[in-house]
């Protein structure tokens, strides 16, 4: 066995590393700016309109003989989220709060502050993403970076990441230099299919657009079906920034902000013994 | 993961989410960071209208479309005694006057503007708060209704001044203000006729706007006077409606 040397290899551009916390920043916004939208009207329901009486999921505080209780009801399904979800469970509390204050922004009531984030740092997400996008398209090594190779594709492969990555063993000496294929497969998911259908169904919501674009609102089926398609994809984002949260943490947290942040990720390599 | 670690790790996490949840309060706080990102409602309005046709039409819906459970907002029965007067009369009495920077100012009762070029149209009706419901619409366009009071060349917008007091205080009257792209909109009519039934007091009876292609807030309800203005800074809050002054956006075709 050889001895091990560390060595530190370049992995991210300047254009990737900017453009990674502006949307991190941006999606961070989003998210709860877009909480704060949704306890407007806690309710999501498919088609053109909103059928008050059957919406397919609700967050609300409902009456009960006991008192409030914060109730979250999927389709016939329902559960009792008092002091998550529906209702704080603060004695004498009697306001309808979907999501709670520490999620939202800003923290109190405000549908009207909570657009304004929310529309300006869309903006901020839209102009960054079209950076990004345009870099990794364009970089040969960006695409060579995110597209699986057709050794990576084999089903055994595939089968064989996964059953690495739930026992948190991670790729080490030099097949560490590039990703794995589902890093590869998550990255792409998320930067070309996720985080654009945002922006779609998005922008699906605005009545000035979709007299310009109507036929994008009638794909995602209408526009209250637009909206619930908005919260289940912001839901599968969340997801994705929890696994991959999880992820950073479990391979080494400190090489991959260092590779994030000054663009110079740790490898070991065998050293050749002479 | 030591447990020492993953304590620590969580007592890290809560401290910078509560400095974060705070610092976004504080800057909401404040009126020049609010002013700032609000900046954005200028970009949307004007990509929006540079890709927009300026006559498409908002979507057209079948009969079959139509909720039965419209939901209303705002003022639900206005007690203001001028209008519960009106209401008790039968809306007899009403006068919808049009005046400010206009060459003839006009005063018209329901008939004649229900004998004005009239449109029908079956449209979403989009609540800034999420929510949709699809309704039929009669009234007068406005366009025409314009022409006949002639707008002079200073007017750049129409001031909606309605009869609903929504909330107390100085600024408590319900109004709402279009650009002339939307007064002159084929969509954009004064409302007389709901579900093919005159329009409800709930839904804003006798003459509600429809400005089709924005939010709810915008469709003023009880309309009273159409004022056509240079500039409404001088009305009410000054921002052009009684929600813009609470902070929504102006251009609600986001």
């Amino acid at each position: 066995m050889g001895k091990r040397r560390r060595v530190l290899v370049p992995r991210h551009g300047p254009v990737v590393r900017i453009t990674h916390w502006v949307n991190a920043l941006a999606v961070i916004v989003l998210l709860m700016s877009g909480l704060q939208i949704f306890n407007a009207h806690p309710a999501l329901y498919w088609g053109q309109t909103s059928t008050f009486a059957r919406p397919w999921l609700s967050i609300r505080m409902v009456e009960t003989p006991d008192g409030p209780r914060g109730v979250t009801t999927v389709g016939n399904r329902y559960a009792d989220t008092t002091g998550l979800l529906g209702w704080t469970g603060r004695h004498g509390d009697r306001r309808n709060q979907a999501f709670p204050a520490w999620a939202t922004i800003p923290s109190w009531r405000d549908l009207a502050s909570g657009r304004r984030w929310h529309f300006f740092f869309a903006w901020l997400f839209v102009l960054n993403g079209a950076v990004y996008v345009a870099v990794t398209v364009l970089s040969r090594r960006r695409r060579r970076m995110l597209l699986p190779t057709r050794e990576q594709l084999r089903l055994r492969h595939v089968l064989a990441e996964v059953a690495d990555h739930a026992r948190l063993r991670f790729a080490r000496g030099e097949a560490a230099r590039s990703y794995n294929v589902l890093q590869k497969g998550s990255y792409l998911a998320t930067a070309f299919v996720l985080l654009p259908m945002m922006v779609l169904t998005g922008l699906c919501m605005s009545p000035g657009f979709n007299a310009t674009v109507p036929w994008l609102i009638d794909l995602f089926g209408g526009r209250q079906s637009a909206r619930s398609l908005h919260f289940l994809t912001a839901a599968l984002t969340v997801l994705f920034v929890l696994v991959h949260l999880a992820m950073v943490l479990a391979s080494g947290p400190w090489n991959n902000l260092r590779a994030m942040i000054t663009g110079r990720y740790a490898i070991e390599l065998e050293e050749e013994r002479t | 993961m030591s447990l020492h670690r993953r304590t620590w790790l969580k007592a890290a996490g809560a401290t910078l989410a509560g400095l974060w949840v705070s610092a976004c309060d504080r800057l909401t706080r404040n009126p020049n960071f609010m002013g700032f990102i609000g900046s954005a409602e200028n970009l949307s309005r004007q990509v929006q209208r540079a890709v927009t046709d300026r006559n498409a039409l908002a979507r057209e819906f079948s009969p079959a479309d139509i909720s039965p459970d419209f939901r209303p907002n705002g003022s639900l029965n206005p007690r203001d005694p001028e209008y519960v007067a009106l209401r008790e009369g039968g809306f007899a009495d009403y006068r919808l006057v049009v005046d400010g920077l206009v060459e003839r100012p006009l005063s018209l009762s329901l008939e004649e503007i229900r004998a004005l070029p009239a449109r029908t149209q079956i449209t979403r009706h989009d609540c800034v708060e999420g929510w949709s419901s699809i309704g039929k619409w009669t009234g007068a366009r406005l366009g025409p209704l314009l022409a006949r009071a002639g707008l002079k060349p200073e007017a750049r917008y129409l001031v909606f001044h309605c009869a609903d007091t929504l909330a107390e205080g100085p600024n408590g009257r319900y109004y709402e203000s279009i650009d002339l792209i939307d007064a002159r909109h084929p969509q954009t009519i004064l409302a007389y006729e709901m579900n093919d039934a005159p329009l409800p007091v709930k839904h804003g009876a006798p003459l509600r706007l429809r400005v089709e292609r924005q939010l709810g807030y915008k469709h003023a309800k009880y309309v009273m006077r159409i004022e056509a203005v240079e500039s409404f800074a001088h009305i009410y809050g000054g921002k052009g409606g009684f929600w813009e002054d609470r902070g929504y956006e102006w251009y609600a075709g986001v």
